[in-house]
């Protein structure tokens, strides 16, 4: 390829239009019947359901280690009592989403850039064009949906355990009580912590479908070229969620 | 051996083209590989291209049926121009066109029954019931009843390669491409492919197009057979005219034969 860019650039032109052109040929098939609503149904098992594990118990740690933390800071300028408040704003706002987006780029981005890929080096996608199927609707459409809306499901439900955890935190070390915990936890929320922060969820799970569908989607012959889509899909996916949540939060900030 | 001549001279009566082929040139990064094809493909009848690994045998079938557009000249399928059609109009051709993959391309995370239905559920308004019959009547075709709830990855080789000539019989094509149908497989089961090609070519009235360098397979199945090479076809002729060619590299592909 002559090219007067170097080749870095070149490549990482080439890789935002591919990126571009996969959205809009997903927004031009996705309203259009026939619709693979099994298929759907099943990827949203294969993300969602498969996912639990893994994001509840990153979830628990996660605010398990913040209230942790935060007991001995917070207790020496004796505000022990905004600790809930302190942990639900963080959570709900900031790490749940970003730290959920970013295990999911890699468990699922990884999963559906290598499953694509090894459907292509092994002519699966090919035999589905050639037997007058529409493999980018039956692969691609479905399984962009399914991220788009598992991924914000998974992350309201990782911010739960998340809060959960903090609470087990707090409880052990300081006895802190169930009721009390949540009525503080929920009266330092607003909807522009919510709101906002439920909207840019959606954005991580379509990048995440996105980027994993588009490089398994075009793997090049040979298995080499399997790992690579795998590995694409978690670099680019990561990096569009971390720049996805810049944006949303200077968007936020204007806005609300 | 007689039923296999006697199907092989039915096959030839007909002489409708369905396939044409005009000056086409195919290039893959700085390799031309097909620099000038002319082909003519008639009803009924099974052509072999033979040829050495690379020299563009897959290319051209991937031609034909749209996986791959041609740089420049004509191919024209059934009538219809394939690299002028429309996503719709390419979507129809290949209804009528099977192709089959030389690894099969099974989809291994569907079972066999899937596999069939995939194509089936698509393209046809049928019931359950109809769709069942359809099934089980394929693959009694290629004698793998057995088989229906198995997944890809119990199957052996040749038994892939069954599930995927049923796959696209489901769809009563009217052509079949094959791609290396017997590559990979001990040589008993090269034969038992061959000659489930030849029976479903007779059964089903397909033509057939076989890309092989399985001299066995186009000793079997070939009613005509071109040679590839170095992007041209270089000899065309039955398997007995080839076979006494005084070409070398054409003779290079007749040695092994018993």
């Amino acid at each position: 390829m002559n090219s007067i860019l170097p080749i870095f650039l070149t490549k990482f032109l080439l890789t935002v239009y591919g990126l571009y052109n996969f959205t809009v040929r997903y927004f031009r098939e996705v309203f259009k019947p026939p619709y693979e609503f099994k298929e759907t149904i099943k990827q949203f098992f294969e993300i969602g359901n498969k996912s639990l594990g893994l994001v509840g118990v990153t979830g628990f740690i996660i605010g398990f280690v913040l209230a942790l933390q935060a007991i001995p800071m917070l207790t020496k300028f004796g505000a022990l009592s905004l600790i809930p408040s302190m942990i639900s704003v963080s959570i709900i706002r900031e790490i749940g989403p970003v730290i959920t987006g970013l295990i999911c780029a890699g468990k699922i981005g990884s999963g559906i850039g290598a499953e694509l890929g090894s459907m292509k080096v092994s002519e699966q996608i090919d035999a589905m064009e050639v037997s007058a199927t529409n493999p980018f609707k039956f692969l691609v459409v479905t399984r962009i949906t399914a991220t788009t809306l598992m991924i914000p499901l998974l992350i309201i439900y990782a911010d739960t355990i998340a809060l959960i955890g903090g609470f087990m935190a707090l409880t052990i070390l300081n006895g802190q009580s169930l009721q009390l915990y949540f009525t503080t936890v929920f009266s330092a929320l607003t909807f522009a912590d919510v709101i906002p922060a439920t909207i840019k969820t959606f954005f991580f799970g379509f990048a995440i479908g996105l980027v994993g569908c588009n490089q398994g989607y075009n793997a090049t012959r040979g298995t080499e070229s399997v790992g690579i889509a795998a590995n694409v899909s978690v670099i680019y996916s990561s990096l569009l969620v971390i720049i996805i949540d810049m944006i949303a939060v200077q968007l936020t900030i204007i806005l609300f | 051996m007689t039923d296999i001549n006697n199907i092989k001279e039915k096959s030839l009566k007909a002489r409708e083209i369905v396939i044409s082929i005009e000056h086409l040139k195919k290039t893959l990064g700085d390799y031309d590989i097909l620099k000038d094809i002319n082909l003519k493909v008639y009803r009924g009848e099974s052509l072999i291209i033979l040829g050495k690994s690379g020299s563009g045998k897959s290319v051209t079938l991937k031609c034909i049926v749209g996986l791959m557009m041609a740089d420049a000249g004509k191919v024209n399928v059934l009538g219809e121009e394939v690299p002028n059609l429309s996503f719709n109009e390419l979507q129809d051709l290949r209804k009528k066109v099977g192709f089959i993959f030389q690894s099969g391309a099974l989809y291994d995370s569907m079972s066999v029954r899937e596999n069939l239905e995939f194509p089936l559920v698509r393209h046809e308004k049928l019931t359950q019931d109809e769709i069942e019959k359809r099934i089980r009547k394929v693959l009694s075709n290629v004698g793998l009843e057995e088989s229906l709830d198995m997944m890809p990855s119990e199957l052996s080789g040749g038994m892939r390669k069954r599930i995927g000539l049923a796959r696209t019989l489901i769809l009563n094509p009217e052509i079949m491409l094959y791609d290396e149908p017997t590559t990979g497989l001990d040589p008993a089961t090269s034969r038992e492919i061959s000659e489930l090609i030849l029976k479903m070519q007779d059964k089903f009235k397909v033509t057939s197009v076989i890309v092989t360098h399985d001299i066995s397979c186009a000793k079997l199945t070939a009613n005509r057979i071109v040679v590839l090479r170095d992007g041209v076809f270089a000899a065309e002729g039955s398997f007995d005219e080839l076979k006494k060619s005084g070409d070398d590299f054409v003779k290079g592909f007749f040695e092994d034969i018993f």
